[in-house]
């Protein structure tokens, strides 16, 4: 079928099945504009900045697993969109973020609003592709989903000039893609699972180490199987909370840096990691070489590059973790369970003299309580996204997460500003769900903006604003390592949330007692409008544990121990 | 130990011929703190490909991460590791042409090279061999007030 550069674009992300486009035109992407104008077959969310269309594209992919896409315009359109794909990137989520370019004669005259797209965004995309001609559009459109989406995934740039919008050809959308050079691996070395399995049944201290990548992998009932067939404890990373499940009584929590205890010490201790699509980063592991130091490891990842990159491996198996689980599992048979009791209860005896906790108090909502509560209110109804800081680890570390995909974060670049256009990404997704975004007082100014996009698409996400008027995880720092000097922390000058979240068209609560809590909450659900929930907390709350930047996990700063009714799971 | 020694070593990228695929490769090596200490490239007759010789130093872990940095990239289509093989360089010298014609024709003739181009005022020879000979012959030619010397950078085969 004869049609243009721009038609085709919107026919591809038509035959992709993608339902919501996030973007934001201007001169060089007008033409797929125009072409968006005529087509029904996706929704056009127009955010109010770049930035914010990339991260709603990111919730939406990290909250469907499918691939998200985002469309923005040439210069300044695109460097926006640039803090958007280098989150997307250090957190492997497939994108396909389409940018328009100056027309093609003008590519290297400095020509109004160009720059070199796929210069800047080489090391924070998995593969870009700046388009040459009509001909090979098609072809490249269809290459874009396929790498965003295979192998390890990630987000994939198309930068297209005008050009090449405006000229008509032939277009047929390629079936399948051929790349000689792509060919991700699956399937694990049958002889290294065989080696792994048979370190499992002769370890003492065996160490489940789950991390996002079972998420990205679709794995988790898989892991879930795997865990309990075995009656190996399990850690998980931050990226990887809610693969097992809260309730799950194998689940020791969240380890690294903002740790608990029995999972610190568990990894400490361990005499086997069986890592799972996680990483080795440096906020997990603290000092490297204090790290499992006991341990024989057995490294899952379908990267191969991330094997063997920060520590020694002992079972290196290149693969995706769902096949590699599949074939483990009937190799399991028979393993005796009861070999792993022992350090069990030497792991369930760390959680009782160290169980993760906070002071609560009757005058002061504590942040950590607030993030409870919406497990015990609203629980596996809702997906919660984070920004970045001190209410990002509090949510990690107090969310009841019973599923994967319920909490979206930025986990690798640690965005600020992610929260509110990631949240909005989900609602979109998941329209019966309650989207809530945990967020702190200086995170959500960085793309407040969303408030008109959500209000006028009527997207009604809850911005839970944990509001201690600090730059809190700074000041946490500034607190125990720079002697207190709060520069550049102090937010005591603040807007009036309420006034702002009404003027842009949402609702605003201004939140300092339990009971206002409580009833705002409810209140938002039922409005079903985009709100600024501003929960006054507790200025000087840190977040504990706390493992400082570069010390061995066991050396952890442990929070004040508190009498509470033991829970059960 | 042996595994943070820092060594010389060469090693082939077989990436598809297409734009931008060296500033990839270089791309890389800058973001990742990688060294460079040559680098080649040219088409590779009849096919899409081109070979990409890179000589570079470091550990067998950080060898071990170009390797599979290298292989991450989607138009990379082989990374060769060179641990058997022929390697060579080429360099091209200037040289006034007031100097001894007959002993630097002998030198380069003593590096597998000879002169190639004679004008007025200078002369050019040229030589290839093994880029420690290399390094020689240039430490060698010193002595006839070479004007410019250009070296072609590392190409190499597995044996």
């Amino acid at each position: 079928m004869q049609m243009s550069g721009a038609q085709m674009v919107c026919e591809a992300i038509i035959a992709e099945g993608v339902k919501t486009v996030f973007g934001y035109p201007g001169g060089a992407i007008m033409h797929v504009y125009d072409e968006i104008f005529k087509q029904e077959g996706f929704e056009h969310i127009l955010n109010r900045h770049e930035q914010a269309s990339v991260h709603a594209a990111d919730g939406y992919a990290r909250a469907t697993g499918d691939v998200g896409v985002a469309m923005v315009t040439s210069g300044p359109g695109f460097t926006n969109a640039v803090t958007g794909l280098a989150t997307a990137y250090m957190d492997s989520i497939p994108l396909v973020v389409i940018s328009g370019q100056v027309p093609s004669q003008l590519i290297g005259t400095d020509g109004f609003q160009e720059i070199d797209a796929v210069g800047i965004s080489r090391p924070c995309t998995k593969h870009n592709f700046l388009v040459r001609s009509l001909e090979e559009l098609p072809r490249v459109l269809k290459e874009a989903f396929y790498i965003a989406r295979s192998g390890r995934p990630g987000p994939v740039l198309v930068d297209i000039p005008k050009d090449i919008t405006v000229d008509i050809g032939e277009f047929v959308y390629p079936d399948s893609v051929n790349i000689p050079t792509y060919k991700p691996t699956y399937k694990g070395n049958a002889k290294q699972i065989e080696k792994a399995v048979e370190a499992m049944k002769s370890a003492k201290k065996p160490l489940l180490y789950i991390g996002g990548g079972v998420v990205l992998s679709n794995a988790s009932d898989l892991v879930r199987e795997l865990a309990e067939k075995t009656q190996i404890p399990a850690v998980e990373t931050l990226m990887a909370r809610g693969v097992l499940g809260a309730k799950n009584p194998l689940l020791l929590g969240m380890l690294g840096m903002h740790g608990n205890y029995a999972s610190n010490m568990a990894m400490s201790e361990t005499d086997l990691v069986i890592s799972l699509g996680a990483r080795f980063d440096d906020r997990v592991t603290g000092k490297l070489s204090e790290f499992a130091k006991y341990a024989d490891i057995i490294h899952v990842d379908i990267d191969a590059a991330n094997i063997g990159k920060l520590v020694d491996v002992d079972f290196p198996i290149v693969g995706d973790v769902t096949e590699v689980v599949k074939a483990m599992l009937p190799q399991l048979d028979g393993i005796d369970t009861d070999r792993f009791e022992a350090w069990r209860n030497i792991l369930a005896r760390y959680d009782e003299l160290h169980p993760q906790s906070y002071v609560d108090s009757d005058e002061v909502i504590k942040p950590q309580w607030a993030i409870e509560r919406i497990g015990q209110l609203i629980g596996e109804d809702a997906i919660i996204t984070s920004d970045v800081g001190q209410h990002q680890m509090w949510a990690a570390q107090h969310f009841p997460f019973d599923r994967p995909r319920q909490w979206i974060n930025s986990g690798g670049l640690g965005t600020m500003g992610f929260g509110f256009p990631a949240a909005l990404g989900a609602k979109k997704a998941f329209p019966e769900k309650t989207v809530i975004n945990i967020t702190g007082d200086g995170s959500i100014l960085m793309n407040m903006q969303e408030l008109v996009t959500a209000a006028e698409y009527k997207i009604p996400v809850i911005n839970l604003i944990l509001n201690n008027h600090f730059l809190g995880m700074v000041r946490q720092w500034q607190t125990f390592f720079y002697e207190k000097r709060y520069s550049e922390t102090d937010l005591t000058f603040q807007p009036n949330w309420k006034a702002l979240a009404e003027a842009c068209g949402g609702i605003g609560y201004d939140v300092t007692t339990k009971e206002e809590f409580d009833a705002a909450i409810k209140d938002a659900i039922a409005q079903d409008k985009v709100c600024f929930m501003n929960v006054i907390v507790n200025r000087f709350e840190d977040v504990l544990p706390m493992v400082p930047s570069g010390g061995a996990l066991f050396n952890m700063m442990l929070p004040q121990k508190v009498d509470k009714p033991k829970e059960t799971k | 130990m042996e595994r943070s020694i820092n060594k010389r070593r060469v090693i082939s990228v077989i990436v598809l011929n297409e734009s931008s695929v060296l500033a990839r490769v270089t791309a890389l090596f800058a973001g990742r703190g990688y060294n460079i200490e040559s680098l080649t490239v040219a088409p590779i007759p009849n096919s899409d490909m081109s070979h990409i010789t890179i000589a570079t130093n470091g550990s067998a872990k950080v060898m071990e991460q170009i390797t599979k940095q290298l292989h991450k990239l989607i138009p990379v289509y082989k990374v060769i590791e060179h641990e058997e093989m022929v390697e060579k360089e080429m360099v091209l010298a200037k040289f006034p042409i007031a100097e001894h014609l007959s002993d630097i024709g002998a030198l380069c003739a003593a590096y597998n090279g000879g002169i190639v181009n004679v004008g007025k005022e200078m002369i050019i020879a040229m030589v290839a061999d093994e880029p420690q000979r290399i390094k020689h012959f240039i430490e060698a030619a010193q002595r006839y007030n070479p004007c410019e010397i250009v070296r072609g950078g590392v190409v190499a085969i597995e044996r």
